[in-house]
């Protein structure tokens, strides 16, 4: 893969996720580049936890990284769009009811 | 730090793309109007983010790379005329928070880098672009730091133009730029607090502590009121780029708004800590309940802008020649890598 063995000088890019404290998950918080994981989780540290932004850092190769379609418009997120019957909202009860 | 979107329309511009940016007396969006199908308008007219894989007018794209890179190499510049204090700030007080502030403007730079990269435009040609002059910065950089109250004036006036510049950036329509925003005005509220305490602590020292501070102050004000880039309200509305960027939500105020608001907060501050602005005109107007001030020199900023300020030659030399220096370490650690994965791949084999 060329996150791990460039083929050429210019450095691959590293998508960073940051666990702000114990109970969130990683969330992303942007991109470098760095020849290796190594450098990634270093330079990664130096640019997005300078003020103690995070308990834990993931990098992960951006060419590693499967995104669904080209554009976040397409039919793709279209099944969940008629289905409201999956939301509590939809459903009729009586007011009277409790814990429901 | 920060740099407005005042360069040449067609410098980031491919040739292939040069005749598809609007003309001003086209309509907006004119010449990708087509190709979109109206989704990019309808994102743009409810106030939604475009993100980087949506279709996008490729003058958008040209917009923003133009924009964001020239706020990158700002970034990226203007670590010299602090740096160049680091070695001689006056206690280890001061010297610790002049690097965290140094440090804070290059990670400024690699987010604004990154978020640039995602509109399809390489680290390298970005870097490229900078050091072959094709692309510019903030022309705040080219002046010098010729005494420590220096270091105070620019975190104070540069980086409190930059604040005032940047929070509506925040909200700017291309996520990316937005979110790398968002993170650098976190980190710079502390860079206008310390050098306005700087300032603060000469102001009440001896008589060649306040004159410094004063006479820093003197040269730092109209170069910061130029930061806001030329007028572009009234009749010179149509003429830079301010139009087609507030339609498009990557502006949201004009630079003639932004000036006036960054007069109206830093007067008062500058008379608290006992400093005398350099314009004769400055006076609140009760009418328009703004202050008003003096003109600007604008064959200054054109002038320093083009490459003729106190420090052009020195800042890119000096960027050009770190690039240089450092190749060895790049090669090194990407040799290193390739090596490393040499083994695992022979170990796995």
């Amino acid at each position: 893969m060329s996150a791990s063995a460039p083929e050429s000088d210019a450095w691959p890019l590293w998508e960073v996720f940051v666990r702000a404290k114990r109970g969130l998950s990683h969330t992303h918080v942007g991109s470098l580049h760095a020849p290796d994981a190594a450098l990634a989780l270093h330079n990664a540290r130096d640019l997005y936890t300078r003020r103690q932004e995070g308990v834990s850092i993931w990098v992960v190769p951006a060419s590693a990284i499967t995104a669904s379609s080209p554009e976040e418009r397409d039919a793709f997120f279209d099944p969940a769009g008629d289905k409201v019957y999956r939301h509590p909202t939809f459903y009729e009860v009586p007011e009277d009811v409790e814990y429901l | 730090m920060y740099g407005n979107d005042y360069g040449p329309t067609d410098v980031a511009a491919p040739e292939s793309h040069k005749d598809r940016l609007p003309r001003r007396d086209e309509p907006l969006n004119a010449a990708d109007a087509a190709a979109l199908d109206g989704y990019f308008d309808e994102l743009i007219d409810a106030d939604q983010r475009i993100e980087p894989r949506d279709a996008m007018p490729e003058a958008y794209r040209q917009t923003l790379i133009r924009m964001m890179a020239q706020h990158a190499h700002s970034e990226i510049i203007g670590m010299q005329p602090e740096g160049n204090w680091i070695s001689r700030a006056p206690s280890l007080r001061r010297k610790a928070i002049l690097m965290a502030k140094v440090q804070d403007e290059a990670g400024h730079g690699l987010y604004l880098y990154s978020a640039a990269e995602t509109l399809g435009v390489s680290r390298e040609e970005l870097l490229d672009r900078l050091h072959t002059g094709r692309q510019k910065y903030s022309s705040i950089f080219n002046y010098p730091t010729v005494t420590w109250a220096d270091v105070g004036a620019i975190g104070w006036l540069v980086d409190g133009a930059a604040i005032m510049n940047q929070v509506p950036l925040c909200r700017c329509s291309y996520g990316p730029y937005a979110r790398a925003m968002n993170r650098a005005c976190k980190e710079e509220s502390f860079h206008q607090r310390q050098g306005f305490e700087i300032l603060w602590t000469l102001a009440r020292g001896t008589e060649a502590q306040q004159a410094m501070a004063q006479d820093a102050a003197n040269r730092w004000w109209w170069p910061a009121l130029m930061m806001f880039g030329p007028p572009d309200t009234g009749e010179l509305a149509q003429q830079g780029h301010t139009a087609q960027s507030m339609a498009w939500g990557i502006k949201r105020f004009s630079n003639d708004e932004l000036r006036q608001k960054f007069v109206d907060m830093t007067v008062p501050q500058a008379e608290r800590i006992g400093l005398t602005l350099p314009d004769p005109d400055l006076r609140w107007n009760a009418e328009r309940g703004h202050y008003d001030f003096g003109p600007i020199d604008w064959d200054e900023f054109w002038r320093v802008l083009k490459g003729d300020g106190p420090c052009n030659a020195q800042r890119l030399e000096h960027r050009v020649s770190a690039h240089e220096e450092g190749a060895w370490v790049r090669e090194a650690a990407t040799a290193y890598a390739r090596k490393q994965a040499e083994r695992t791949q022979a170990g796995a084999a």
